[in-house]
């Protein structure tokens, strides 16, 4: 029987069939917690039939609208600001030939990548802690400030990438034809590295709205987000509107990677 | 001040790196350039013709020596300053700009109002017959058109000198014919200097004016095409454009023997000792045995209107002749022969 | 931009425009680990904070502990289980990750150019998805009324539900789970640029399908294989999210430790002694990598 078929180098014993079930082991608990957020039940133990009673209540929830609106507000600033200093850097780093320092740039650059959170967390922890009572600032400044930082990367990798698929000869050209720095950045190299800083702001602004330890750690009280007050609710019975929150954020996620996915395709 | 020369350089060097490193681009090139005129700079890659090119353009600064535009030194003027524009060869089109605003970027950076700019391309644009794409981005153009945007773009702003990066390399053989013919055209429609960087002999020798050869940083040799041609200074000229047969000689008492013992009459300038001879295959002649040097054919090839013989001489040296297929002769491969030259087109070269 | 104007030097201009990243990085992410490193020699404070006395408390009290009566010294066993299972927990999620992560990893590398972009989409999804959520997701699994104990009994193999959430498998569930895409994206990167003529080649000189996999494959994606590894290796180790959720507080990982001498325990040199060498651990892993993957290759 298989014999009938030809001779695939490509297969590997029993490798497609793990696959298959590595990509529904992935998506089992996720469609699982998407299910339950539609429960009509009081419970998450019980259901009760197909409603968006759930939804309605997470709603209606004072702390969880607050806390969507902090997270929002933290995600499109530390999106904007890690986007802006990401763009530069990049432009800073790349097509230039290596210079003195470079390395060190890059690990700092990507130090958030490789550090675990909880480290950072920590140390975050101990300066702000000390700033707030130096300053007597306790807003959502600290927040941004974190997230921001830790955003970089993130916006960093898809606009330097770009960069460095960009013909410098474009900006040789622009100087060429009179335009001066400012032109040519303003004309050519901003232009041309858009779909990269749309998709790296993408990211960053992911990676901050999903963003748990550091928040946990840098917030003062009364500045939940919405990751850290559905880690809070676990310490109470748990209902299916956790499930609606989480898939709401979900379905924002894939929302925004279905427009990363075409933005970076385009115009490859 | 020679004001009928658009570019002057003078005593151009450019050096990367320092120290043990360092590595010479250009070595001390002094050159003149006749406004009007279509002037070449031909070498192979790595010759320093483009860094010349690009010390003109602004986009590089020599090491040392003086850049002169009309006798102004613009040595130090930033390439945004300069009333001189490039052809790229990879084009370097504006991906995100459309025909007419890649036209019309020289001019809108420029500060000229929207009308003039628009104006100014149209007429550009029906200068390269690329008047019905204006509105195309430059990757729905195929090869050619892009190119002819390229030229455009860098003609609108009506610079005093045009400098052309090897533009035709991307192009395939019928196309670059094409366009060879159309550069042509246009240098003598607008009457812009325009400087040609290739290292295709071929496309030096049909369109320039005057040819500058370059080797290892430096300037071998100018002039007018045919001179370069039929008068290479030295063994690489001659060895770079066309074909050519070179053969040792040592001058004595009874004139120019060659390695076969044979003497040779040609004009000597002078010269002892040790030379070399440069002859073009199209300039030997292939006679009957016992005529001139002794020589036995040995290999041939049919090449439609030519065919080219390479022949043995006495000492093993061998000569390629080009000889047309139609003129007669029958040789066949293992012919003894007699070679012959046409004294005054042999070269004498120091060796 | 470059090649316009006096030309100033690649490296200035590098700087200066790499500055504002370097400034917020320096202070809101690098800098502020020099703080935990200076407070790990510090002496603990009288409620919370440290003192500033030079003191190696704390350290001395990440691997040993003193009997509170007789000033005995052991080894602080309670400390040395959180390790130990914390390097175990993460080895088992490396481990189990590859395992699975290879064959999922191939299998995209593997479609044909049309639906590879979509097969590789559906990784990224869960990878960009919330850790929280993620690990939300996996405990609506493996809780007693959770999908897998409902269907275990559905089908009769238990009569009861089996009890996996708040136990050390539940954190191992757990962390394969959400780290997975950690491992599959690099493996997948090492196989997007294997030169598959190699498979032919080899088969062509009679390997098998093992001695291929073993001889051409693996040896190339190397390192692949080695970023895949440290990338789920080192959030492993610190993690501290799916623990606390899943582990439900005993079964405490570093992380968890960590964050509770910042909380209850109120010994932020001890933490900061911990965070050192969580941060020293994952030094060592990095200069592991760079060496493997610089000496990777074929050769390998």
């Amino acid at each position: 029987m298989a014999r009938a078929r030809s001779f695939d180098v490509t297969t590997l014993p029993g490798f497609a069939i793990t696959a298959i079930l590595a990509f529904v082991l992935l998506y089992a608990p996720i469609i699982t917690l998407v299910f339950y957020s539609f429960n009509g039940g009081n419970s998450v133990n019980q259901w009760g039939g197909l409603s968006l009673k759930w939804y309605a209540i997470a709603a209606q929830n004072e702390a969880v609208q607050q806390a969507a609106l902090r997270s929002l507000i933290i995600a499109l600033w530390a999106a904007v600001i890690a986007t802006a200093v990401a763009t530069m850097a990049a432009l800073g780093t790349t097509r230039r030939g290596k210079f003195k320092g470079q390395t060190f740039i890059y690990i700092v650059i990507n130090q958030p990548l490789m550090v675990p959170e909880i480290v950072t967390a920590v140390a975050l922890l101990i300066f702000f802690s000390s700033v707030k009572i130096a300053t007597g600032y306790s807003g959502l400044g600290y927040l941004i400030l974190a997230h921001s930082a830790f955003c970089v990367p993130f916006a960093y990798l898809p606009i330097k990438a770009r960069v460095e698929g960009m013909d410098t000869s474009m900006e040789t050209a622009a100087a060429d034809l009179y335009a001066t720095s400012w032109n040519t950045f303003r004309f050519i190299t901003l232009p041309l590295l858009l779909p990269g800083i749309i998709a790296g702001a993408m990211l960053a602004f992911i990676t901050s709205l999903d963003n748990v330890i550091i928040t946990e750690f840098v917030k003062s009280a009364g500045q939940d987000t919405l990751p850290t007050y559905m880690l809070g609710q676990l310490r109470r019975a748990m209902t299916p509107e956790v499930n609606a929150i989480s898939t709401a954020l979900l379905a924002l996620t894939v929302l925004i990677l279905i427009i990363f996915y075409f933005v970076t395709k385009k115009r490859d | 001040m020679k004001t009928d020369h658009a570019i002057d350089a003078c005593n151009v060097s450019k050096i990367y790196g320092a120290g043990a490193r360092a590595v010479t681009a250009l070595g001390d090139v002094s050159i003149g350039i006749k406004q009007g005129e279509f002037f070449t700079l031909l070498g192979p890659s790595g010759c320093g013709k483009t860094t010349l090119l690009r010390c003109i353009a602004g986009f590089e600064t020599p090491t040392s020596g003086t850049i002169l535009l009309f006798g102004r030194d613009i040595t130090h003027t930033p390439p945004n300053q300069r009333p001189v524009n490039t052809v790229f060869q990879s084009y370097a089109l504006f991906p995100h700009l459309s025909v007419a605003q890649n036209v019309g970027f020289g001019l809108k950076m420029q500060g000229k109002p929207a009308a003039e700019v628009a104006q100014e391309v149209e007429r550009v644009l029906a200068l390269v017959k690329l008047e019905d794409f204006a509105d195309r981005l430059p990757q729905q153009l195929s090869g050619g058109q892009q190119q002819r945007v390229a030229l455009a773009r860098a003609l609108a702003p009506k610079p005093e000198v045009l400098l052309l990066d090897e533009p035709l390399s991307a192009l395939d053989l019928k196309l670059r014919k094409e366009m060879q013919s159309e550069l042509k055209r246009l240098q003598t429609e607008t009457g812009i200097t325009f400087i040609f960087v290739t290292h295709d002999q071929e496309e030096a020798l049909t369109m320039s004016d005057r040819i500058g050869v370059m080797s290892a940083g430096a300037l071998m040799q100018v002039g007018p095409p045919r001179e370069i041609y039929d008068h290479p200074v030295n063994r690489f000229v001659a060895d770079f454009i066309g074909e050519t047969n070179f053969l040792v000689g040592q001058v004595d008492g009874q004139g120019l023997r060659i390695g076969s013992g044979d003497v040779i009459a040609v004009p000597l300038n002078g010269q002892t000792g040790e030379v070399t001879l440069a002859v073009r295959p199209e300039q030997i002649n292939i006679g009957p045995a016992g005529t001139g040097v002794a020589a036995k054919i040995i290999d041939m090839t049919y090449l439609g209107t030519d065919t080219h013989y390479t022949v043995a001489l006495g000492d093993a040296s061998t000569l390629v002749a080009r000889v047309q297929s139609n003129s007669g002769a029958s040789l066949s491969v293992g012919d003894s022969v007699g070679i012959t030259f046409d004294a005054k087109a042999v070269q004498v070269l120091a060796s | 931009m470059s090649g316009t104007g006096k030309t100033r030097s690649k490296g200035a201009n590098g700087w200066l425009l790499s500055a504002p990243a370097l400034i917020l990085l320096l202070l809101a992410a690098s800098g502020p680990l020099v703080i935990v490193v200076i407070y790990s020699v510090l002496a603990k404070g009288d409620y919370s904070g440290v003192r500033w006395i030079l003191s190696g408390d704390a350290w001395f009290r990440v691997l040993f502990e003193k009997d509170i009566f007789d000033g005995t010294v052991s080894l602080a066993d309670a400390n040395l289980s959180i390790f130990w299972r914390s390097v175990k927990l993460s080895l088992a999620t490396t481990l189990i990750t590859f395992v699975l992560g290879l064959p999922t990893a191939w299998f995209i590398g593997t479609r044909p150019k049309t639906t590879r972009a979509l097969w590789l989409f559906l990784i990224t999804i869960p990878f960009w998805t919330n850790l929280l959520i993620r690990t939300f997701a996996i405990m609506e699994v493996i809780r007693n009324q959770g999908l897998l104990n409902t269907l275990l009994i559905k089908i009769g193999l238990i009569s009861a539900p089996i009890q996996i959430l708040y136990t050390d498998t539940a954190v191992l569930i757990g962390m394969t789970y959400v780290y997975l895409p950690l491992m599959v994206l690099p493996l997948f990167a090492a196989i997007d640029r294997f030169d598959f003529k190699l498979i032919e080649a080899g088969y062509d000189l009679y390997a098998s399908r093992w001695q291929i996999l073993r001889g051409v494959i693996l040896p190339i994606i190397k390192p692949g294989i080695v970023a895949g590894c440290i990338l789920v290796f080192i959030p492993s180790l610190g993690a501290y999210v799916t623990p606390r959720v899943l582990g439900g507080g005993k079964n405490m990982m570093i992380g968890n430790f960590i964050e509770l001498q910042f909380g209850q325990g109120q010994n932020w040199p001890l933490g900061a002694a911990l965070s050192t060498m969580l941060l020293l651990i994952v030094l060592v892993s990095l200069v592991v990598y760079t060496r493997a993957s610089t000496r990777g290759g074929p050769h390998g």
